[in-house]
């Protein structure tokens, strides 16, 4: 309460030199820590008991969408259900609201490319949109110059966000984590700078217009139609990352990652090429944030430096963690919710970054795994005796 | 002639620039020295402090006080503020994550950043808010007073008084014995009978204070403040703290002058507009060639 007294009850206005208190903001200030502490306290206590259960061996519930995922029988019918509704979304809800979803799918497409990094490699990247702004600026200026469609510069530009996380990622990936951190935070806010000061290559703040929408081999739609076919573009972009990132996951590569993640020296002495396999890491992510990139250019037909700023790699790095480093489920659910609650919770727009930070932090102290943890591919010895056990450790 | 008074203009904004970084970078550097972990909000803290003595200047000289009693209370009170915070920061988003994964913890400070920022920007504004010149031009500076300000003198001297404290202060005396043995093996200091949870919340409160000192009195020489000033601030702050080898309190001080004098130089002579870009850069370049910092061993990783 002492705290928060200055910041938020007094308002000074030093221009005209006036002082107003607001008293009514202290009294909800009270009233909400004094509830908060006891919220506090209570999850901390069952954190410490989490803990004990785990240290004792006990199963940990296992939540709905796991057991959904697991048994086919609940599974093959969620995603019939699923992939009906996907195909008929357009022709039933508004024109806004297919925006909307569009918009949600870009940032799915995004946290499945930034959970390859963060997720599966554990290299912290806080300036993944600068892979972004690459590949959107790619398109832009690639069409601006030379005319070139949307369906050449996907290619294009998935291939200029390679580049550049090669470029970047191969002085950088001998850095420690947090250093590492740093750099690539670094690194986004020289690429939108560039873009904001580099007037006669990339237009300045002003930015680029009129950046024409995908079209269908020379044929082009109308504003309705273009906009569901924006969205189709977008639905199979996102089932083919979904599918690379899970194939990826239990491939060689990304066992190494993973194992990687977990302990770099008993890594190396296994025989598996650090930098190499960051490197991939960090390529690949970079990859997709270059084509998500040309594929947000084609869908606001218009793009400028402040799309890029270090919130919009917040964001996506809080679907991340919100949603389970590791977990491709967990990373999609979790852009959903973080792209959609703050389109139809319009009034508390404002605090939408407020509780993007607040949730941060207390996913880390309380689930760090996610709200869908990541299920570990466990080999199973049947005619061991003690099974059981090895099943749960 | 002109060139060199140039040179000396240049050279002396970037003393005084390189004076903020570095007391910034001492609370990062502080930090980092001890728990390993790179405090994000701390740029956050630097722009509370600003923002709280502007509240109280203003309160108070609606109030009538005289200016010397102003700078002193809107100083002290912004000191108290943002050690409250750096301490609270550090009870709910870092401590409960001390034996988590490093990656948990900065996770959770970028989080914590987040939150503050858009806290001050909602409770306050998140308009440039004008800030009162309150520090007074001093009659023996009038005549090289086109060269440097009273202002300028002012932050240089209160860098170099706040270093020596710490210097002071973590060499000779027995908090300071005990934060550099919690630095150096945490464990062992535990074990020795060292409060190592009053160790780094004391830590964090020497590093919000310092980092409050420099919002004031950068908030004070630039005059105007808003909720992002922070951000930047923080992560220059951190570039000057690698730059002189994180860990290391005399380095943080170097380095903050090095990238002031790099900022400076490169934007009078080069260009105005990449300013930010040279000391990304700067740090990039860092970062790869020389990681442990200027003044910073390199030390063997345990395994």
């Amino acid at each position: 309460m002492f705290m928060t007294f200055t910041i938020l009850v007094i308002k000074v206005d030093p221009i005209q030199r006036s002082v107003s208190w607001r008293w009514e903001n202290m009294v909800m200030v009270g009233v909400g820590s004094f509830f908060l502490s006891f919220l506090w306290r209570y999850a901390m206590a069952r954190k410490l008991a989490g803990n004990k259960n785990m240290a004792e061996g006990k199963i940990l519930k296992t939540t709905i969408i796991q057991r959904l995922m697991e048994d086919p029988k609940l599974f093959r019918p969620a995603l019939i259900f699923l992939a009906v509704f996907v195909v008929a979304f357009p022709f039933i809800f508004s024109h806004y609201q297919i925006n909307i979803m569009t918009t949600a799918l870009i940032y799915v497409v995004l946290g499945l490319g930034l959970n390859i990094v963060v997720g599966l490699a554990g290299l912290l990247d806080l300036g993944y949109v600068a892979f972004y702004a690459v590949g959107a600026y790619s398109y832009a200026l690639l069409n601006y110059h030379f005319g070139l469609n949307f369906w050449f510069a996907l290619p294009i530009g998935a291939g200029l966000g390679c580049l550049f996380g090669i470029l970047l990622g191969f002085p950088v990936l001998r850095l420690r984590g947090d250093y590492l951190a740093i750099v690539t935070l670094g690194f986004g806010e020289i690429i939108r700078l560039v873009m904001e000061n580099w007037n006669e290559f990339s237009f300045g703040p002003s930015g680029i217009a009129n950046i024409p929408r995908p079209d269908f081999f020379g044929h082009e739609f109308s504003l309705q139609n273009a906009t569901i076919f924006t969205y189709f573009i977008m639905i199979g972009l996102a089932l083919l990352t979904i599918f690379f990132v899970n194939r990826l996951q239990n491939s060689r590569i990304g066992r190494a990652w993973i194992a990687l993640r977990e302990d770099e020296i008993a890594c190396q002495s296994m025989g598996i090429d650090k930098t190499k396999t960051k490197l991939t890491a960090f390529a690949l992510g970079a990859t997709w944030a270059g084509m998500v990139g040309v594929m947000f250019a084609a869908k606001t037909t218009f793009i400028n430096p402040p799309s890029f700023t270090f919130m919009e790699s917040a964001i996506i790095l809080s679907i991340v963690v919100l949603g389970g480093a590791g977990s491709i489920t967990g990373v999609i659910l979790g852009a959903l919710i973080l792209s959609l609650a703050p389109e139809y919770l319009r009034e508390v727009r404002e605090f939408r970054m407020l509780a993007f930070g607040a949730c941060m932090v207390l996913m880390m102290v309380f689930r760090p795994q996610g709200l869908i943890t990541n299920v570990r591919r466990v080999y199973k010895f049947e005619k061991s005796p003690d099974s059981k056990k090895e099943q749960n450790l | 002639m002109e060139h060199f008074q140039y040179f000396i203009e240049l050279f002396l904004g970037g003393l005084t620039r390189g004076s903020i970084y570095a007391l910034i970078a001492l609370g990062y550097t502080m930090v980092y020295g001890i728990i390993q972990l790179i405090n994000f909000a701390h740029g956050e803290i630097y722009m509370i402090g600003a923002f709280t003595s502007l509240i109280v200047a203003v309160v108070l000289t609606s109030l009538g006080f005289n200016q010397l009693s102003i700078i002193i209370l809107a100083s002290l009170i912004a000191v108290i503020y943002s050690s409250a915070y750096g301490y609270t920061i550090e009870k709910i988003a870092y401590k409960p994550l001390r034996n988590a994964p490093r990656l948990s913890a900065l996770i959770s400070a970028i989080g914590m950043s987040i939150f503050l920022q858009n806290y001050v920007q909602l409770a306050q504004t998140s308009d440039f808010v004008p800030f009162p010149s309150l520090i007074p031009d001093f009659d023996f500076v009038e005549p090289f007073a086109h060269i440097i300000s009273t202002q300028e003198i002012i932050i240089i001297l209160t860098t170099a008084v706040v270093m020596i404290l710490l210097t002071i202060l973590i060499k000779f005396t027995k908090i300071g014995k005990a934060m550099r043995a919690t630095a150096q093996d945490r464990e062992m200091a535990l074990l020795t009978g060292v409060d190592v949870d009053l160790v780094i919340s004391v830590t964090f409160i020497i590093g919000s204070a310092t980092a409050a000192i420099g919002g004031f009195l950068i908030a004070s020489h630039i005059g105007m403040i808003n909720f992002y000033i922070g951000f930047i601030a923080g992560i220059k702050a951190f570039t000057a703290a690698v730059l002189g080898g994180i860990g290391s309190i005399p380095g943080a001080v170097l380095g903050g002058l090095v990238l002031g004098w790099t900022e400076s130089f490169a934007t009078g002579y080069i260009s105005s507009d990449y300013e930010d870009v040279f000391a990304f850069a700067l740090l990039v370049l860092i970062l790869i060639f020389r990681p442990a910092g200027i003044l910073g061993r390199t030390t063997a990783q345990k395994v």
